[in-house]
């Protein structure tokens, strides 16, 4: 190999980088800009159950005086936790231990299901369902929208965790995982209102 | 290691881009090639302009005698619902879009948008919408007729008794245009924000980029809220719940607020990078720098963010508090500041220039007086008292028409043609051009404008038949709209003749600074062979400043 194809090699390489870097760069900034405006979809379902809330007078349906906050103030402090533990498993990847994030993301993994568990066992001891009025229908609009996104980010760790089982797959970069985690963040934050909406302000 | 991935983009520049006649057939093809995109966006949403338009064509008919005559009401309300919708969701949006994902990248000098694949997935959305919207007329009961707003509780009225109605099918539509332009956005934005070529700053990005990204914001924080509202009334029509069904506890005027937060704002969507192209065209065919460019791109920032604030206009009529209205009619009053700031920036420009009547330029001309008109109108209807006397008149009709077809419409006219020789590398005909000007010009004003007087005389909107007192101006209205018909056809002849055989346009026929007008017509693949390094601002008309450093200078990839 000559000297100057090894130096434009080089600088092939040097390009390269640069764009892949720049590559996540615009995916990290583009998820902020998606997660940013997905919000505004919470934040329109939060204002309307703030209007109804506040002029409605029946605002229960007959025979439900209020929700029990005891086994939802457990999940929400698991799902909140869980928000921890993937930020150490994002430190572990960060520092190239494996096994660490495998244990930590797996871990995340079981809090959220369990939080799915526990939503689904509260759906089903409701006495009213989704079309008992507007309360039913925005209680579980909510909850059920939010639900959905805790699956999808379980759907996201899922792919994560199997995808480091392929060697060599986090080792330039792990874009995935960074989106996943703040996919996850942004999850709990919308939870946290939620569950001062629903309720703590009964 | 191989050079494999250099030899590729070598080949790939080295192919000639969309005028050969071997390569049409990348039109049909799911391209990533922003190029591609912008122009599949083009003709998909012409195509819809023609569909809008013959809908309207019906209804003028209908309308020239007093009588409903020709069709039955409940088909003049279908009609009159997918007028509005087509011409929205899928003829100015998607047109728009089409047009700024031609020229962002080749604006900022980028090789691509921020997610080429993404991009290709937001245009093959649209024709899904399409199908969807065209073909609810098969749906059982037909189309939607709840107008294109698609008010609550009369578009939670569902005579046909199917669970598949053309409301559903109308608002399943709405959806999948929304996830588009959301997709949109989210690439517009993170291009602009990231991908500019070296020396291009804030202030050295064309008005028509600054516009784009102005309104592309609207659609990340605005149609969310619409989705919102869809979701809501999609499961009270289908899945019996009850938000906004008044005899169950609903309020249908939540739905409108949800509906109109977003809803003007996408408005500002439409006009916004329509006052971009203006912004561009004006300066090149007066030969004089942008009048007062600074602060033209921050008045389109300023508007995104006062457009935030004004939907409740929409409802002055509705169930609204006094204060309420009050601090809404300010607000929509304020819009008129920075609009006007750009009104008198191509005034100004204007003044004193060495002005070439080209048909881009007689289009963006007219189409900024036209708007002055509408905005005139708009600051009366912005006035509770005005706005509750016409309220649901022919003078909202006329006023919106004048902003949708007087300004936008003629904007994407304006810009079609300011840049077709750079999309195909040959000019169109400008006498061809100049009869379909004078056309519009004639029909739209013959159209929107006898509105005005039949709003004022009380004649009210989404009617098959009216008293014959108003038949006198209706009839005109009626006339000019199949004028405005007819004036389609020679643009489509033009189009379609001057990129079979019009004659070679050059590089830059008009002589304009911009990057875009660096590169070859049509573009190469990746749009530059190299990275240019800017090193001023856009509109040097008249200086003697190069706008890029040499070529050569700057290898590819440093900052």
């Amino acid at each position: 190999m000559t000297a100057e194809r090894a130096i434009a090699q080089d600088l092939e390489a040097e390009v390269r980088q640069e764009q892949e870097h720049d590559e996540a760069g615009n995916s990290k900034f583009g998820l902020i800009a998606f997660l940013l405006s997905e919000s505004v979809i919470f934040i329109s379902f939060f204002v309307g159950y703030v209007v109804y809330k506040t002029t409605i007078t029946d605002w229960y349906p007959s025979g439900v005086t209020g929700l029990e906050t005891r086994e939802p103030a457990i999940n929400t402090v698991i799902l909140v936790s869980s928000s921890f533990v993937i930020y150490v498993a994002e430190r572990y990847l960060h520092d190239k231990k494996l096994w660490g994030f495998r244990l930590f993301l797996l871990t995340t993994i079981a809090m959220g299901a369990y939080f799915l568990y526990g939503q689904a066992v509260e759906w089903s001891g409701l006495p009213f369902g989704f079309t008992d009025g507007v309360f039913g229908g925005t209680f579980y609009l909510l909850t059920g929208f939010h639900g959905l996104h805790v699956l999808t980010g379980l759907i996201l760790q899922g792919i994560m965790l199997s995808r480091s089982f392929v060697p060599g797959n986090y080792d330039n970069g792990y874009f995935g995982v960074e989106a996943t985690s703040l996919f996850w963040h942004f999850v709990d934050v919308i939870w946290i209102v939620l569950y001062v909406l629903i309720y703590v302000w009964q | 290691m191989t050079n494999a991935p250099v030899e590729a983009i070598e080949v790939a520049r080295a192919q000639p881009y969309p005028g050969a006649p071997d390569n049409w057939k990348r039109f049909f093809t799911f391209s990533t090639d922003h190029k591609v995109i912008g122009i599949q966006y083009i003709v998909t949403s012409f195509f819809f302009f023609l569909v809008g338009g013959l809908f309207s064509m019906v209804m003028r008919g209908e309308l020239i005698t007093p009588e409903a005559d020709l069709i039955d009401r409940t088909v003049y309300n279908a009609l009159f619902t997918m007028h509005g919708s087509v011409m929205l969701f899928l003829w100015t949006f998607p047109v728009l879009v089409g047009i700024g994902n031609y020229l962002v990248p080749l604006m900022i000098g980028a090789r691509d948008m921020a997610f080429p694949r993404l991009n290709a997935v937001s245009f093959w959305l649209i024709p899904v919408v399409g199908v969807l919207m065209i073909g609810s007329f098969l749906a059982p009961g037909g189309p939607s007729q709840s107008g294109w707003w698609a008010y609550p509780p009369v578009s939670l009225q569902n005579p046909s008794g199917s669970l598949i109605n053309g409301q559903v099918l109308w608002l399943l539509a709405v959806a999948i245009s929304g996830v588009s332009s959301i997709m949109g956005g989210v690439n517009f934005v993170t291009t602009i924000f990231r991908m500019r070529a070296p020396g291009m700053g804030w202030f050295r990005m064309p008005a028509f980029v600054w516009s784009v990204l102005a309104a592309q914001l609207i659609q990340l924080y605005g149609l969310p809220s619409l989705t919102a509202g869809a979701v809501m009334l999609l499961l009270d029509i289908t899945a019996g719940t009850s938000f906004f069904a008044p005899e169950r506890g609903g309020n249908p005027v939540l739905y409108q607020h949800f509906f109109w937060f977003y809803s003007h704002p996408a408005v500002y969507v439409m006009v916004l990078p329509v006052f971009g192209i203006f912004s561009e065209v004006i300066p090149v065919h007066a030969r004089k720098p942008l009048f007062g460019y600074r602060v033209i791109a921050v008045s389109s920032i300023l508007i995104t963010f006062i457009s935030a604030t004004v939907w409740v206009h929409h409802m002055f009529a509705s169930a609204t508090p006094s204060w309420m209205r009050i601090l809404f009619m300010v607000t929509s009053m304020l819009v008129g500041v920075p609009t006007g700031i750009k009104i008198f920036g191509w005034v100004a420009t204007l003044w004193g220039g060495k002005i070439r009547l080209t048909t881009p330029m007689l289009f963006a001309i007219a189409g900024f007086v036209n708007f002055v008109f509408a905005g005139i109108t708009g600051i009366m209807l912005a006035s509770v008292p005005i706005d509750i006397h016409v309220n649901n008149t022919y003078f909202v009709v006329g006023h919106f028409h004048y902003v949708i077809y007087g300004t936008i419409v003629y904007g994407i006219y304006a810009g079609l043609y300011h840049w077709f020789p750079k999309m195909t590398g040959r000019m169109y005909y400008e006498g061809l051009g100049k009869v379909h000007f004078a056309l519009t010009l004639l029909g739209t004003n013959l159209t929107f404008w006898p509105m005005h007087p039949l709003g004022l005389m009380g004649m009210p909107r989404r009617v098959a038949s009216y008293d014959p007192e108003f038949a006198f101006w209706n009839v005109i209205a009626s006339l000019g709209g199949f004028l405005l018909g007819i004036s389609v056809l020679p643009f489509i002849l033009n189009m379609v003749s001057s990129w079979v055989q019009g004659e070679k346009a050059g590089d830059n026929p008009w002589r304009a600074i911009g990057l875009e007008w660096l590169t070859s017509s049509p573009p190469p693949v990746e749009n530059f062979e190299e990275i240019p390094t800017v090193i001023s601002g856009p509109y040097g008309y008249g200086k003697d400043e190069p706008l890029v450093a040499t070529k050569g200078s700057v290898a590819l990839g440093e900052a």
